[in-house]
């Protein structure tokens, strides 16, 4: 049994089974569910409050469609439960047709307050002011990194960047244009981080934290002299061999970054402490209860892989404002074991999912 | 098993990531090469300046003499490779056991490279036609004519984003370094040997390991090199070249689309020149750019297809070591068979006819690869849809076509072998500016004279002339 802290494996499982009774309780209550799993409810011929009893159980229902998430009306979303309370609508995808819509009241801000307390505070010192430099407009993040700063005390400088448009210019080949737009969104930070505004902190993604880098290289600074000391980076795909590139060659001594992987759907999966001595391993956990990330068989999605072997990402997303079960997302990698401080099963070597990764467009972001 | 770093200009680094080169027959690994990431070559880019620096401070004739120890180095010696070494043996069996070229014609390309190395000063004179080698060093001087010249390098590397499927494209950046420019080289995947060996060849000969950069990866590495450099020449399909169209920093190489034209005073002889269009169709395998895909006739198509069926439809695929095989394999599973339904499918249109068909399947499967037959296609007109294509094996369309249109109809064509005396036609043909290299005569597609440039000349790609003038340095 793993032990942990103060809650074992067992206890954690125990957790989890009792959260998912909970969320299926909530979300399929006529009083404070939302329109779509209602429906659901009444077409599926089960009634999932009387059979869903564990996080196991969830397997009933049929893999979630993503595709749901596409079109309105947006409120078929909405909880009942949660009537009367600020709503925000976020989206992933879009850079053709409808995008992807999740709608969302507070979970940005637990999931960020939760990752809050992984920070190291020497180099995400409290009261700091931070520097967003990723993708703004409908996104989860924009507001998230927003609320973190502020939770922590700090206030947030931000930049525009619409992905959507940097993915276009790649996808029509237009490089020079990218590389113009990346160059404007730097030479926004860049400005901002010379403006006497006492960032410390700082999101960005890959590409960008390597193009912020090297145009403050180019004009005789650096992250470090910068003021920069805590990088929270995710967005995209992170290798073991860029984040000890970036660790080594970018950041130097006394800049501390932290990868993270997230999306919009399930929130923020937190890494393992990134290590040297572990060849610069990123094993993601996710913010169990609230989400699960399991790493399924490429051929039967309802079957976990065994530890070290490679599967397909599926997550679960158990809140009161969102209830999504079993969702493929489009990244496979292989199973990690739990450790002490995350009781339950992480992944590492997150990478798009093969059957789309020639598909796939990573731009900045 | 060799384990082979990135070369940052000259250092070894071994990266986190490790991509595994396999035989194409039993799967075995023969090399793991540490995979860049591109901010790694971002970095690395300030120091490229220095590439130059460091050749330049050896005189031009002197590293001319280096290429030639690199030469028989490269040929002949057993070289350091990452952190084993390499004989020649074992160079051309990796090779071969990589790309699926046959052994025999590893070593082949091996003595190609070699002779572009050891008649490098040749090479040069005619490249920069005669010029005195030390105005690239100093950027002007004075021609034998009297005049003062100037040639400013463009960039102090050049980057290569080179190809795993063609093992015999490496001439063309032998003279680069000889000129003082460094070396920025990404392999391709399949085949690291020849950038790793020329690199260990040049060093050992003498050249500074500060000239010489290699950084294996993606398809992102290879976009990334083209950004970085000032100059860069890369390899790829069809796509690629649309995509670099126009850029003046970058020399594409894509598809050949060589072609032998016969002349209507001379195609009633047509069986004359069956030997030589077989030749240009099926040496090397078929696989390079300079390899004939297209015969084209006003007259006689049918029997010359028929004839190249008969010579080259027998072909049979033979193992890589056999001294006797002709064919490559495709080592990509699944490629074959791609290539093979691509054409397939265009085979029941009116007016083309597989030629080949009478002499077996062309496609071969095997477990780990796959290979084609040569193939001859029979096409009554330029209009048929396989008219002008390319594969990369011995494949060859025929088509008939009366001479009056042929230059209209071939598009664009990087070596023609137009086989005629007709004056006026040979006039049209030299201003074809579709026609890259042209023979004229009965001379193969894939007879290349090193002392002319191909597809663009390196010397001017690099350096470029202008104007200077100097009241008081002596030039």
């Amino acid at each position: 049994m793993t032990t942990a802290g103060n809650e074992t494996g067992k206890e954690a499982g125990a957790r989890l089974d009792a959260h998912t009774r909970e969320i299926v309780e909530w979300h399929f209550n006529p009083g404070t569910g939302c329109p779509f799993w209602l429906d659901f409810a009444a077409k599926a011929g089960w009634d999932p409050r009387k059979e869903i009893k564990c996080f196991e159980d969830l397997k009933r229902f049929p893999p979630f469609q993503d595709e749901w998430l596409r079109g309105g009306p947006v409120r078929k979303w909405a909880p009942k439960g949660l009537a009367g309370k600020p709503m925000f609508i976020f989206e992933t995808g879009g850079t053709t047709g409808i995008p992807k819509s999740r709608l969302a009241f507070e979970d940005f801000r637990t999931d960020y307050e939760m990752f809050s307390d992984t920070l190291p505070e020497r180099y995400f010192p409290r009261g700091a002011n931070w520097l967003m430099l990723g993708p703004s407009g409908p996104r989860r993040l924009r507001l998230a990194v927003e609320h973190l700063c502020q939770h922590r005390g700090g206030i947030c400088f931000c930049v525009d960047l619409d992905p959507r448009w940097v993915v276009k210019l790649i996808r029509q080949g237009l490089m020079e244009q990218m590389e113009l737009y990346k160059s404007h969104v730097i030479e926004q930070a860049v400005t901002l981080l010379g403006a006497g505004h006492e960032i410390k902190c700082l999101f960005t993604t890959p590409k960008l934290l390597e193009a912020l880098a090297e145009t403050l290289e180019s004009r005789g600074s650096s992250i470090r002299e910068a003021g920069v000391t805590g990088i929270f980076a995710g967005g995209t795909e992170f290798t073991p061999q860029y984040t000890r590139f970036a660790i080594e060659e970018l950041l130097g001594e006394g800049v501390y970054l932290t990868p993270t992987y997230g999306n919009t759907l399930m929130g923020l999966a937190c890494s393992k402490p990134v290590t040297a001595e572990d060849g610069y391993k990123i094993a993601y956990y996710a913010p169990q209860p609230r989400a699960v990330i399991e790493v399924v068989k490429f051929d039967n999605y309802d079957r976990v892989v065994g530890y070290g072997e490679t599967g397909r990402v599926r997550l679960t997303t158990l809140t009161r404002e969102t209830f999504i079960p079993g969702f493929l997302e489009r990244d496979e990698g292989e199973r990690e074991p739990p450790f002490e401080k995350y009781p339950w099963d992480g992944i590492s070597g997150v990478r798009p999912f093969r059957q789309f990764a020639s598909s796939t467009t990573v731009g900045v972001y | 098993m060799l384990n082979l770093p990135i070369l940052r200009w000259g250092r070894p680094y071994t990266s986190l990531e490790q991509d595994s080169v396999v035989h194409f027959l039993t799967g075995k690994t023969l090399a793991k090469v540490s995979q860049a990431n591109t901010g790694l070559l971002g970095r690395d880019m300030r120091l490229a300046g220095r590439a130059r620096d460091v050749l330049a401070e050896i005189p031009i004739p002197q590293l001319i003499e280096i290429m030639k120890k690199a030469g028989d180095l490269y040929l002949n010696g057993t070289l350091r490779m990452g952190d084993g070494e390499q004989s020649p043996d074992d160079f051309a069996r990796q090779q071969s056991a990589s790309t699926g070229l046959p052994e025999h014609m590893c070593k082949g390309n091996m003595k190609k490279n070699h002779f572009v190395l050891h008649h490098m000063d040749q090479i040069l004179d005619c490249l920069t036609r005669g010029l005195n080698l030390d105005i690239l060093t100093r950027g002007y001087g004075t021609e034998s004519r009297g005049v003062v010249v100037s040639y400013q390098t463009q960039s102090p590397v050049l980057g290569l984003v080179l190809p795993s499927n063609s093992p015999g494209v490496h001439t063309l950046w032998l003279p680069v370094i000889p000129m003082q420019v460094g070396l920025l080289l990404k392999p391709g995947p399949q085949e690291p040997w020849t950038p790793y060996r020329m690199a260990a060849a040049f060093t050992e000969a003498g050249i500074p390991k500060e000239a010489i950069a290699i950084y294996p990866g993606g398809g992102d590495m290879g976009a990334e090199v083209v950004r970085r450099a000032g100059r860069s020449m890369i390899f790829g399909g069809t796509a690629t070249v649309e995509r670099y169209k126009g850029d003046p920093r970058v020399q594409v190489h894509g598809p050949g689309f060589s072609k032998i034209l016969l002349g209507d005073d001379v195609v009633d002889q047509w069986e004359k020149y069956i030997g030589l269009m077989a030749d240009s169709v099926y040496l090397n395998s078929g696989r390079g750019c300079i390899n004939c895909s297209g015969v084209w006739a006003s007259r006689h198509t049918k029997e010359i297809a028929q004839a190249l069926a008969e010579r080259l439809g027998p072909i049979e695929a033979k193992p890589p070591e056999d001294p006797e095989a002709a064919l490559a394999a495709f080592t990509i599973p699944g490629a074959a068979k791609a290539i093979w339904n691509s054409i397939a499918g265009k085979l029941d249109e009116t007016g083309v006819t597989h030629m080949t068909a009478p002499f077996g399947p062309r496609l071969i499967e095997m477990e780990r690869c796959g290979y084609l037959r040569p193939t001859v296609i029979h096409c009554d007109s330029p209009d048929a849809g396989l008219a002008n294509t390319e594969y990369m094996y011995p494949y060859v369309t025929v088509v008939e076509c009366p001479q009056s249109q042929m230059l209209r109809n071939i598009g664009p064509t990087l070596v023609c072998s137009a086989i005629t005396n007709d004056a006026q036609w040979t006039r049209q043909l030299i201003d074809a500016t579709h026609i890259d290299r042209l023979n004229v005569g009965a001379i193969p597609t894939i007879k290349l004279d090193w002392l002319q440039p191909h597809e663009g000349n390196i010397v001017e790609f690099l350096f470029r002339p202008r104007a200077f003038q100097t009241l008081d340095i002596a030039v």
